[in-house]
């Protein structure tokens, strides 16, 4: 069995980042950027199913700019058999991402593909229950444990309220939470071994697809700033702040 | 034509979030249409025409719609498309789930968590765990979106709409249920409490957790939140968990104990309207956003702190 796992470059999560002051967008000129945390959850799970012999193979793909190449190799030095980046410049929307993920379904034929739940840029939360829509496929988004069966898998997932657990029949999609497991470190021999597995480099149109935005993005702004706040020196002083200055309580 | 919400029940109740969404299908402008999808789910119903500014509830009553799951409810969804030109669900793990599915096979884009509507196609939402906001405006002619329930108010609760049942069935070959674990208790909702308590790391053991944080929520009617951190210690339940990845709340008084502030913890608190902070680090940055700081010691804080309120 073959494993797909996407994987996003975006802004590195220790990053704060700012609007640009004319409303433009965010400036994203010398940030640091890495992978999207989940995605390297979601390539952890891929590898630790082929580890445990349920999966052969593992592919990474990226849909982004050449420099997601980065990205990628960083998911091949984690353990991944192999890459393909579907070259793409600006924003590509997620219905635009799930329909080209789509298309590398179908050219390879996996029969589980590992999604981060959301990419921490946008924020949207969307690919992965996209990319099954289209593929008609079962999904089991915000996954908390993952179980794989006979043509089948188990996927308990974080719900409000707690936990709920879907079985899935195979091919099919799942996204990842927080807590399903501790993604590795690349080792510097495993860094120097991902220069030389191979990385296909596609467009959109390998698969049939035109990229065409949906939303246009009038205004980026910054939220209002709190305001500064104080401290108190003891317990005693911040009760009396909360019940006669706030009456918060 | 008219809007579709997509209501969050338990089959008796509907719940705060679905009252909050409702606010928003309502700015939207066109009739909304409440869709009530369960098994044994008229009492639901019967609430949800309650909703105050509705035009019509309609009950979609069915095994296949027991457990909410994405695809069965998707599917229903899209089988009433024609009739609707705006689709809303609160962004609770339920409508994060389902919606996008919905959104992939009408082929259009989801607005994610909206904070504010401007006009039928023109929407405000967060990027960046909060730290931009961007508004923008979508071409499609059907839209899809999921609402972020802290910025709108919840409607009332004393309208009179009719209520229709939805007959078709849909199929589903692809998922089942299996289980779930739904922590039960009378504890106060964290989503829509108004008050919330939260701690972080720093309680250091899940006994250490309850036995300081429990009796200071009871005390003040408080809901319990917790950082990443101590959920992944396990000192705390996931769906505890406040922040980009969790929950986003915004009560009147939320009280960080023993949690640093990290960007990603902030996303979920930071609209609250008063926030205490207790740390031993005078320049945690979490101070940076509290209206009251305490530079304490919170094994000793914070019994005293239950003991005189
Ligand atoms: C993709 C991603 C998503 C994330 N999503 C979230 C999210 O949704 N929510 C979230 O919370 N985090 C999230 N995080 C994690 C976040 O970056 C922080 O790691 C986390 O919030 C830290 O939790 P904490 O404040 O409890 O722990 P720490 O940062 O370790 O802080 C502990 C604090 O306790 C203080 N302290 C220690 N001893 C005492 C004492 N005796 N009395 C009082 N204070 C004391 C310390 O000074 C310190 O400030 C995410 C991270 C990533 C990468």
């Amino acid at each position: 069995m073959k494993i797909l796992v996407p994987v996003k470059r975006v802004v590195d999560y220790n990053v704060k980042i700012r609007a640009k002051a004319d409303g433009s967008g965010v400036d994203l000129n010398n940030v640091k950027m890495s992978m999207n945390p989940f995605d390297e959850i979601a390539v952890e799970e891929a590898l630790k199913l082929k580890e445990a012999g349920k999966a052969e193979e593992v592919i990474v793909v990226s849909i982004g700019p050449d420099k997601a190449q980065e990205t990628l190799r960083t998911g091949l030095a984690m353990g991944a058999d192999r890459a393909i980046l579907v070259q793409a410049e600006g924003t590509i929307e997620p219905l635009d991402v799930a329909k080209i993920l789509k298309g590398v379904v179908e050219a390879e034929g996996p029969d589980l593909v590992i999604l981060g739940k959301q990419a921490i840029d946008d924020d949207a939360n969307q690919t992965g229950q996209m990319l099954a829509a289209l593929l008609g496929w079962g999904q089991g988004t915000f996954a908390f444990k993952v179980e794989m069966a006979d043509g089948t898998v188990d996927v308990t997932r974080e719900v409000d309220g707690g936990l709920q657990t879907v079985k899935l029949n195979l091919p099919a999609i799942i996204t990842t939470d927080l807590r399903l497991n501790q993604p590795r470190y690349a080792s510097l021999p495993n860094i120097m071994k991902a220069k030389k597995k191979p990385l296909d480099v596609k467009t959109p149109g390998d698969f049939g697809v035109e990229v065409k935005n949906r939303l246009t993005v009038l205004e980026t702004t910054e939220p209002a700033a709190r305001k500064a706040g104080i401290k108190v020196t003891s317990v005693a002083e911040l009760v009396d702040k909360l019940k006669n200055e706030a009456g918060a309580i | 034509m008219a809007t579709l919400l997509l209501a969050e029940h338990d089959n008796e109740k509907l719940n705060d979030a679905t009252l909050r969404a409702a606010n928003a299908a309502i700015q939207l402008g066109a009739e909304v249409h409440v869709l009530v999808a369960g098994q044994g789910c008229a009492a639901a119903g019967e609430a949800a025409a309650k909703i105050a500014g509705i035009a019509k509830v309609i009950v979609a009553d069915d095994a296949a719609f027991a457990n909410q799951l994405a695809e069965p409810i998707a599917d229903l969804i899209v089988s009433m498309a024609d009739g609707y030109d705006a689709f809303v669900a609160p962004a609770t793990s339920n409508g994060k789930n389902t919606m996008p599915r919905v959104a992939a096979l009408l082929d259009v884009m989801q607005l994610s968590d909206v904070t504010e509507v401007i006009s039928a196609d023109t929407f405000v939402r967060p990027i960046y765990a909060g730290n931009a906001f961007q508004k923008v405006q979508t071409s499609d002619v059907k839209k899809v979106l999921t609402v972020r329930t802290t910025t709108f108010e919840a409607v009332a609760l004393d309208g009179s709409a009719s209520v229709e049942a939805h007959g078709a069935s849909v199929g589903n070959s692809v998922s089942s249920f299996v289980g779930a674990e739904i922590a039960g208790g009378d504890r106060v909702d964290l989503a829509s409490a108004k008050i919330v308590i939260s701690g972080g790391r720093a309680l250091g053991s899940k006994d250490k957790f309850n036995e300081l944080l429990e009796p200071l929520a009871d005390k003040l009617g408080a809901a319990l939140g917790a950082s990443r951190a101590a959920v992944d210690a396990g000192f705390a339940p996931n769906d505890w968990q406040v922040g980009q990845t969790g929950k986003v709340v915004a009560p009147d008084l939320y009280i960080a104990i023993g949690i640093s502030g990290a960007i990603q913890h902030l996303a979920g608190m930071k609209d609250s309207t008063i926030i205490v902070a207790i740390n031993t680090d005078e320049d945690a940055p979490i101070f940076s956003i509290a209206d009251y700081g305490l530079v304490a010691d919170l094994f000793e804080a914070v019994p005293e702190l239950t003991a005189s309120i």
